[in-house]
């Protein structure tokens, strides 16, 4: 069944872990993604949020066929994930990066941990080094090449693994939690270097991650509680619903919270403000309104 | 401090032997040792010492490094000549009390010495000029005639650089874990070799958890970057040999030509 919509849909997507006693009898069943619905257009910047145990992490083995829907479909690029003949076809075309930077790098030099899944492809050998070249200097990690990665910094290791799904030439990427185990200074390392593949080289990004901050330049975001999305719509208008964060247990930045307060407290500022200069700037109105 | 240690004896330097085929060093290395074992006078260890010393020269591996893998085997080597030189029975050379030593103990002793010295410089010449990782890719490549026979070679090649690739990672953990439980009061250092032992068990089964989540996840990571075995998968460094390693074959050939006809000619 061919979708032509979207690079990843999912109609109805439904995930039941089964837990199974010694005697191999159902236990109980937990449903991690619970009728899951997406559409998502090539070429934009998806953010998915949602506290540990939300189906976050579920719901993207689902978009990389590592995992199969128990009840609905996903489409990749208009190929159903449970067909085996197109397994190979869908990881290509939508790479994904995990959380943990060890656990994912194959190769004992960057650039060969970077050759690693066109090699799998079969892509002659002269293509691999262009495509290692390029996908290293996308991230910015070219001058490291010739480098161990036990010696790459965390952030380093994440940009590293990037580059490695980039090499695939994929039309999407999914990064499942990539900055979970990075300091801060690694963390901005690592978003910076998304956000440059979904602007310069216009890949489809996926983020998921519990970190505010990490999805203000998002053009949406989704945001799941207990296997369903719980809100939808731009990273301005799930900011504007503060209660309603805090209800899924979700930290707003404090910018954002600073400005609610404000707000509550009788001061006249626009819904949703995501960054300190956009603060800056209506408290000023604010005064300047106040002089007159 | 931990992570910088060097896996195998690899010694980094610009040399031609440095950059020949992993291929071309496993064979010659090979051939190498068969040769010392096929000689019948001294003409033919002196042509393998002048090869053996030539390779050493071209290598531009300080010697020292080399004689540094022989003080593994000294003691084996001790017990070798002690063996030959009092236990051949022969011409009797010298009587000192009940121990004989002769002439032809004393020959044998001779090369069996010789043919270990230069069977473990030979091989650390090898160890120290290439890569583990190179040394597994040609591993691979001389073992593929085995994959008719179902061999996983592929499998095993993999299985192998893999293991080099976490070997650092584990150490660094075991580490970690060592440093968590003394913080915790455990003790690792006094009682008996059994007490010891036992102190060992909480280090071991945290790192093998850990080792189990880290495999499932790799495994994850290469299904997720379309891993799929070793049919239809390209090189990114593939081994060609170029005009050094065809020249590196002739002199090996050359080698051992002239060694066996020397070396086996009875005077």
């Amino acid at each position: 069944m061919v979708q032509k919509v979207g690079i990843i849909k999912t109609d109805d997507l439904v995930f039941e872990y089964i837990r199974r006693d010694e005697e191999g009898n159902v236990e109980g069943i937990t449903t991690a993604v619970d009728h899951v619905s997406l559409d998502i257009a090539p070429g934009q910047f998806i953010a998915i949020l949602g506290h540990n145990g939300s189906g976050k992490s579920t719901l993207a083995k689902h978009i990389n066929a590592i995992l199969n829907p128990t009840e609905g479909t996903v489409w990749v690029d208009g190929m159903d994930t449970t067909d085996e003949s197109n397994i190979w076809e869908i990881r290509q075309r939508a790479g994904m990066v995990f959380q943990n930077p060890d656990n994912q790098i194959i190769g004992q030099v960057v650039e060969e941990d970077v050759g690693f899944g066109p090699e799998n492809m079969g892509i002659p050998t002269r293509e691999i080094w262009e495509r290692v070249e390029e996908s290293l200097r996308a991230v910015g990690m070219y001058e490291f090449r010739k480098a161990s990665p036990n010696k790459l910094s965390g952030g380093q290791k994440q940009r590293v693994s990037i580059a490695g799904v980039l090499a695939m030439h994929p039309k999407c990427i999914v990064l499942d939690e990539p900055t979970a185990m990075l300091d801060p200074n690694g963390r901005k390392e690592v978003i910076r270097a998304v956000r440059g593949l979904n602007d310069v080289e216009g890949v489809t990004v996926i983020l998921i991650t519990h970190y505010m901050e990490e999805i203000i330049h998002a053009d949406k975001v989704f945001v799941m509680d207990k296997g369903k999305v719980a809100m939808e719509g731009t990273p301005r208008e799930i900011f504007s619903q503060v209660e309603r964060l805090k209800e899924l247990r979700l930290d707003v930045p404090q910018v954002t919270l600073l400005a609610y307060e404000l707000q509550k407290r009788g001061m006249d500022l626009p819904n949703g403000i995501l960054t300190v200069e956009e603060l800056v700037e209506a408290l000023e109105k604010q005064t300047k309104n106040g002089r007159n | 401090m931990i992570r910088d240690i060097t896996l195998g004896q690899y010694y980094q330097v610009e040399s031609t032997i440095h950059r020949l085929d992993p291929r071309v060093k496993l064979g010659g290395t090979l051939l190498f040792i068969i040769s010392l074992f096929l000689f019948h006078n001294w003409l033919g260890y002196l042509i393998a010492a002048i090869g053996l010393c030539s390779v050493i020269a071209l290598s531009r591996v300080p010697f020292k490094f080399m004689v540094r893998g022989m003080k593994s085997i000294l003691f084996l080597l001790l017990i070798t000549v002690a063996f030959n030189l009092f236990l051949t029975p022969g011409t009797a050379l010298v009587t000192i009390w009940k121990i004989t030593i002769t002439i032809e103990g004393v020959k044998t002793a001779l090369t069996m010495a010789a043919r270990l010295t230069m069977l473990i410089i030979g091989s650390s010449i090898m160890t120290l000029t290439t890569t583990p990782n190179n040394l597994t890719d040609g591993l691979e490549r001389m073992m593929r005639p085995l994959k008719v026979v179902k061999v996983p070679v592929h499998e095993v090649a993999m299985m192998m650089s893999i293991a080099l690739r976490f070997i650092p990672i584990l150490l660094e953990e075991t580490d970690k874990i060592m440093k968590a439980q003394l913080a915790r009061g455990a003790d690792f250092e006094s009682g008996n070799i059994f007490r010891r032992a036992k102190a060992m068990v909480p280090i071991l089964v945290p790192l093998f958890i850990s080792a189990f989540r880290r495999a499932n996840d790799l495994a994850m990571a290469m299904e997720a970057r379309c891993y799929r075995g070793g049919d239809g998968r390209t090189k990114m460094k593939p081994l060609i040999y170029s005009r050094a390693d065809y020249m590196a074959w002739g002199c090996i050939v050359l080698y051992l030509v002239i060694s066996i006809v020397l070396g086996r000619i009875a005077f």
